[in-house]
């Protein structure tokens, strides 16, 4: 088991044709990812990487039976593709585009609000790395070879924190269920709290890493659900003490601007509810070491 | 990104909000020219900067006669306004706007913004305008109305009611302020704000509302779309090297260390910095070089890094995904070839070998590190050796 993608996952990329998108996917591919297709307007009957291109969703969905996507859209046209991978039935969809505008998320996310909760897409993303069930399927740009297959989850609003944590955690022996990267934008299509749920039921996941950043009141929402429902330890960190208040560090959601916004803040919140909190981020592998050596 | 108070006055006045009449002016001499035109008795003079809090700094003068007019132009103009919003450096005032001052007898706040956690718009309104928000937040708490937006249909003129309703204000007051608060969401909505602030939103003795100052913040992301806003960017209310990134598609934050940092991803270089931190020390910098870390992309990075004199180490820190060790290591050590400071690199992630082996076969003086930990202990203890 893995939350949101094992190895017979049939995945299709939308915008597939594309440069970013054809070395992704190969990528994908290489790594036994299981790419049935994919979606480009205009270029639909025709092949590439061996695979079918269709012109919209819908037709992939009815020829391969996908049941997610990955998207690399252009901020202009994400949303909507979004919403048309919501609309032929997917089940998932990540995407990895930067750029996109939050108003253009905010409709996203209503429009999600149209399906009853069990047809209702899950969107990871936008702005992140992907997601990777370490030996049986990626779903993004991560160096897949970092991750060695275990029983820790992650999830991390940052990418390259995410691969940080992974690494430390290869290096101690330590592997990784699923790793899922949400975002650094303001509005995510799926929050830490949606997939500490699927961990906290993923038999295979014995413990949980919550990499955080400045931004936003997720970090707090999850601690609190975390303390309330979950079982399983959850290591967290949350990076940006160092960041001044209002300014936006790289991420469009990495900024101070309420209460409650601060690392510190977060990382306090995260201690109260019992968390295990890596003081820093060179602490993440062995702060999980020491939340496994619990159990 | 930010603009004036007069550019936010003109895009909302386009949306019907109703706003004094003014003028923007950038010399004294125009100042007056401006007065004469607009006619009236009194005029604000007010300094236009991407900054709040200008009233108690000094930054708004209202004057009586056009000889007023010319002195608070004077003063102002070239002039740094530090307020408790421009930090210490403060901002220069290289434009001013005029209008006509009226008297009018209540202040009420008017503020729009992107709700993270409701994943919507949300309209606050008090009673209690002219303070700052989180002043009103604390002295006045109850005052506050507020509203969530629909994002499907939008914002409804019954919801505006009940805030203007909320607020005291009496059936004529009620039927304009409706208009400013509609007029101010389709302004945030049609052009990719992601705040608006009106405040004070001032009610005269003849039952008018006039929006007397106006901040807008937009979406940076969505200036793609919004041509308009994007010509009304001010460069000078922003830090230099801040801009020079931008042009480069870089992600700079100048502080006050001096540690200066070249990190790909906006997670780990926050990490980086806070691990210096830990370490005993103080970043200069937060950037990202992002995913493609080219090697003209590394050279920028360092002219950036190094405009900051006050700089003693650079500390390069890569993990490597999408873009090789090897290839980034090439980049760092064309870079680092002339490079007065000290050095530290750490590589991770793809082709980490190659990309060490490169740093050390450079002959370069560059001080590797193989863990995050290990560059940030590095870093702070080649900053004090050159220090001492």
């Amino acid at each position: 088991m893995s939350i949101l993608i094992n190895e017979r996952t049939r995945v299709i990329v939308q915008g597939f044709t594309g440069d970013k998108a054809t070395f992704h996917a190969t990528e994908m591919i290489h790594y036994g990812t299981n790419v049935v297709g994919g979606v480009t307007p205009g270029k639909g009957s025709q092949k590439h990487l061996d695979r079918p291109v269709f012109d919209t969703v819908k037709d992939a969905v009815a020829a391969t039976g996908a049941e997610a996507s990955l998207a690399f859209v252009p901020p202009p046209y994400a949303a909507d593709a979004l919403m048309e991978a919501a609309d032929a039935g997917l089940r998932l969809v990540c995407i990895i585009t930067d750029g996109i505008p939050a108003q253009d998320m905010m409709r996203v996310k209503r429009y999600l609000m149209r399906y009853p909760k069990e047809k209702r897409t899950m969107v990871v993303g936008p702005n992140c790395a992907g997601i990777i069930s370490p030996g049986k399927a990626m779903l993004g740009i991560m160096p897949g070879h970092i991750y060695k297959r275990g029983n820790v989850g992650i999830v991390s609003r940052s990418g390259t924190l995410g691969y940080e944590a992974a690494a430390q955690m290869t290096a101690l022996g330590i592997g990784v269920s699923t790793s899922v990267g949400i975002g650094g934008d303001p509005i995510n299509g799926s929050s830490f709290l949606d997939h500490m749920a699927l961990f906290e039921q993923d038999p295979e996941t014995r413990a949980v890493v919550m990499i955080g950043e400045i931004g936003g009141s997720q970090e707090a929402e999850a601690s609190q659900w975390i303390k309330e429902h979950m079982t399983k330890p959850v290591i967290g960190y949350v990076a940006g003490l160092t960041a001044p208040k209002g300014r936006r560090m790289g991420h469009a959601g990495a900024i101070i601007s309420a209460e409650g916004d601060t690392a510190a803040e977060k990382a306090a919140i995260m201690e109260s509810y019992g968390l295990y909190v890596a003081p820093s981020a060179a602490e993440l592998g062995s702060t999980v070491a020491r939340a496994l050596a619990s159990l | 990104m930010d603009i004036h108070e007069y550019q936010a006055k003109e895009l909302l006045a386009g949306f019907g909000v109703p706003v004094p009449r003014g003028s923007v002016a950038y010399s004294p001499d125009q100042a007056v020219y401006v007065a004469t035109e607009l006619g009236g008795w009194h005029w604000a003079v007010k300094a236009q900067i991407h900054a709040g809090g200008r009233g108690k700094a000094g930054g708004i003068k209202l004057c009586r006669t056009y000889g007023e007019v010319a002195q608070a132009a004077k003063e102002m103009l070239g002039r740094k306004l530090v307020t408790h919003q421009t930090g210490p450096e403060g901002k220069v005032v290289q434009r001013l706007y005029v209008e006509v001052a009226e008297p009018y007898e209540r202040e009420i706040y008017l503020g729009f913004v992107l709700d993270r956690r409701a994943q919507r718009i949300r309209v606050v309104a008090s009673s209690q305008g002219g303070m700052e928000i989180e002043e009103i937040a604390k002295a006045n708490p109850d005052s506050l109305r507020q509203v969530q937006v629909e994002p499907a249909v939008g914002l409804q003129p019954f919801q505006a009611r009940e805030l203007a309703f909320g607020l005291g204000l009496n059936i004529k007051q009620v039927s304009r302020a409706v208009t400013a608060i509609m007029g101010c969401y389709r302004a945030f909505r049609d052009l990719d704000a992601t705040m608006v602030e009106i405040n004070p939103l001032v009610v005269t003795k003849d039952n008018r509302v006039l929006a007397l100052d106006a901040k807008m913040s937009f979406d940076d992301n969505a200036l793609f779309r919004r041509p308009k806003v994007t010509e009304m960017r001010d460069p000078s209310q922003e830090d230099p090297r801040e801009v020079q990134a931008n042009q480069h598609g870089l992600n700079y934050v100048g502080l006050a260390g001096d540690i200066g940092c070249i990190i790909n991803g906006a997670g780990l270089a926050m990490a980086t910095m806070d691990m210096i931190k830990y370490a005993g020390g103080e970043p200069a910098n937060f950037l990202d070089v992002g995913g493609g870390a080219s090697p003209e992309r590394v050279a920028e990075a360092f002219r950036l890094v190094l405009s900051d004199k006050n700089v003693k180490a650079i500390l390069v820190n890569i993990f490597a995904g999408i873009n090789r060790c090897d290839w980034v290591a090439q980049g760092v050590v064309q870079a680092a070839r002339d490079l007065k400071v000290p050095l530290i690199v750490r590589l991770a992630g793809t082709n980490v070998a190659a990309g060490q082996k490169i740093v050390e076969e450079s002959g370069l003086p560059i001080i590797s590190a193989n863990t995050l930990a290990e560059a940030a202990e590095k870093a702070v203890a080649a900053a004090r050796g050159k220090a001492a």
